[in-house]
């Protein structure tokens, strides 16, 4: 790891951010292209607080969208019912979903449920609190919590009412933000910590590592950081169904992105995003072009299976020696 | 005395859950690949025999034969040509490569078939038996009694048959089965077209229940995992117990509860199990 090696890497990071903040500037940018691209921030921002579970420490969470339900309904509903704004409502998501986080992950490993077993208890609470939500009439059960919308002439950053753009620089800053974290934990003393818990969990164990505490960590930190993108999807959205905030796709779509992009490496979860969101694009405008059901879907799963069957370690590991460009571990 | 009658009813469609969730214990407790396709397959099953109902007139019973069949060699055509090679792979690798598949399998019956549910009409669909004050539909019953069939020749494969016997060995220590000169590959094959033929019969059986439409795959394939997981993945008499319990209790959930309640039921029985007991009721660590 030299600094020449990394140079290339700094270089075409600081352009591509350049051209992401300098977005409006594109002759070809319009709403459309935006909502994409803020699909793929979301995609990008979900993937990174994901990794840190499964990618950093190492446990494999397939019920991610549990948390991104509770930060949606928690702020959505608090400002439904009682106008609270949108920020405070997203700390109160987070806290909410950072707790159910703790109380699963505290569960699961007090009763030493590790592994596959895990995985499929984070799925059975994701399913159970969708159906408690699609019965639960305080935020609209299955038919839906809608969101007041207001036309304003200008973006209102402050109450979270305005434009794509608005929402694809908030994402942007908060993909950022993720990215930054990511990086600073994994070079202190908890990310050593949750890398050797990933790699060997009985020798972390021996080298006195309290296991129990920094895995429960890793999940409450992954769900709030999930549950404040999920606030901010459901300002985007307007509108809250139990069967989409909470659906078991929704997990498997956040999970998608970083393995296809690389788990446990930085950059894993943006390019992973952003060749899932490219893939979908192409797939929709093959898949409607044909006016055939199903054709969008048989050509994702395709594509999916392709790139997990041929780059198992995924497309940032692959394209880094590619390119010799960064470091093995990131 | 409404409640045994739907208790019973619960029992006969949890015969063919138990069924179908055999096939995803006997592939866990072999190969240690978690078949995240397997509500797929089934319904890919399902498909093949509402076909040969349609252009041969065959009934789903006379169906099952051969659609076991097809199933037991797709699932070694699987597993032998491509699965084998990520035996060995972490967790979230597999998951991800099954859910592709799973994918691709529903997206493929979506093109083929369409979005609209597909039924089989049978001439005995509302006949029914009265065993003293019960009730019970002609078609669970054929359905259970399918399944049970279907169970017990799998249990006398397993204890009486050379290959069983080998699977067993390369369930129990996959080196020691390599040593002896075991083909562990191959094994593998086969565990995986059974696990396959499973579904393909319950896939069978269970036409004679309810409509079919791509999208219920997945619903089938939590189901499937939540009956392993009850009973015990890699237990076989587990798999069983795991599939009547559920049947009972969804259909006591859907008589006293709402009916759309009825999963959670299943869910919150899944969480209890997996702290409680996580090897399952009848499973061994």
């Amino acid at each position: 790891m030299t600094a020449a090696r990394q140079r290339p890497l700094a270089v075409v990071s600081v352009l591509l951010l350049l051209a992401a903040l300098a977005l409006p500037l594109f002759p070809f940018v319009d709403n459309y292209v935006v909502s994409v691209l803020v699909v793929a921030l979301f995609a990008a921002y979900f993937g990174q607080a994901w990794n840190i579970v499964t990618g950093f420490a190492g446990q494999l969470s397939l019920g991610h969208a549990l948390y991104v339900g509770l930060g949606a309904y928690v702020a959505g509903a608090l400002f439904f019912h009682w106008g609270v704004p949108p920020w405070l409502g997203m700390l109160a998501g987070m806290a909410s979903a950072a707790s159910a986080g703790a109380l699963i992950a505290a569960l699961s490993f007090r009763f030493r449920v590790g592994g596959v077993y895990f995985a499929l208890l984070t799925i059975a609470f994701a399913e159970f609190t969708r159906i408690l939500f699609d019965h639960f009439p305080w935020v609209g059960a299955t038919s839906g919590l809608y969101l007041p919308v207001s036309n304003l002439a200008h973006d209102d950053l402050l109450r979270l009412r305005g434009s794509p753009l608005m929402f694809y620089y908030v994402l942007l800053a908060m993909t950022l933000g993720g990215l930054a974290l990511s990086r600073h934990l994994l070079g202190r003393r908890i990310g050593y910590y949750w890398q050797a818990i990933r790699e060997d969990e009985e020798a972390a164990q021996a080298l006195g590592i309290d296991v129990f505490r920094y895995k429960v960590w890793a999940m409450a930190l992954s769900a709030g950081m999930t549950a404040i993108g999920g606030a901010l999807l459901a300002f985007y959205d307007n509108v809250l169904f139990p069967d989409t905030a909470f659906a078991i796709g929704r997990s498997v779509e956040i999970i998608t992105a970083p393995i296809i992009g690389g788990l446990g490496t930085l950059a894993g979860p943006l390019v992973g995003a952003v060749a899932l969101t490219v893939l979908g694009e192409v797939t929709t405008r093959l898949g409607s072009g044909l006016a055939i059901d199903g054709l969008k879907q048989w050509l994702f799963g395709a594509a999916l299976l392709l790139v997990v069957a041929l780059q198992p370690a995924g497309l940032w590991p692959w394209l880094r020696s590619r390119l010799g460009i960064g470091n093995d571990r990131r | 005395m409404i409640y045994l009658n739907v208790i019973v009813a619960g029992l006969l469609t949890g015969a063919v859950y138990g069924l179908m969730a055999l096939g995803l214990s006997v592939i866990f407790g072999v190969i240690r690949i978690v078949n995240f396709a397997h509500g797929e397959m089934m319904v890919l099953a399902m498909y093949g025999a509402v076909v040969l109902n349609r252009w041969a007139g065959l009934d789903p019973l006379a169906a099952l034969p051969l659609v076991t069949l097809a199933l037991f060699i797709a699932g070694y055509a699987l597993q032998r040509g491509f699965l084998n090679r990520y035996i060995a792979r972490p967790d979230h690798e597999q998951f991800l490569l099954l859910l592709a598949l799973a994918t691709v399998l529903t997206a493929s019956l979506l093109i083929a078939f369409g979005p609209d549910a597909r039924s089989v009409s049978l001439s005995y669909a509302y006949d029914s038996y009265e065993v003293g004050a019960l009730l019970l539909d002609k078609v669970r019953v054929l359905a259970a009694g399918g399944a049970v069939a279907g169970a017990a020749a799998l249990w006398a494969f397993f204890r009486f048959s050379r290959t069983g016997k080998a699977i067993r060995a390369c369930a129990d220590n996959q080196t020691g089965a390599q040593v002896v000169g075991l083909d562990v590959r191959r094994l593998y094959a086969v565990t995986f077209g059974i696990g396959a033929a499973c579904v393909g019969a319950a896939g069978c059986l269970l036409l004679l229940l309810i409509d079919v439409e791509p999208y219920i795959a997945a619903d089938y394939t939590l189901l499937a995992f939540i009956i392993v997981i009850l009973g015990g993945l890699g237990s076989m008499p587990g798999a069983l117990l795991g599939g009547l319990l559920v049947g009972v209790a969804e259909a006591l959930a859907g008589f006293v509860l709402e009916p759309s309640l009825k999963s959670a039921f299943s869910f919150a029985l899944l969480i209890l199990v997996l702290l409680a007991r996580p090897q399952g009721l009848l499973g061994r660590r």
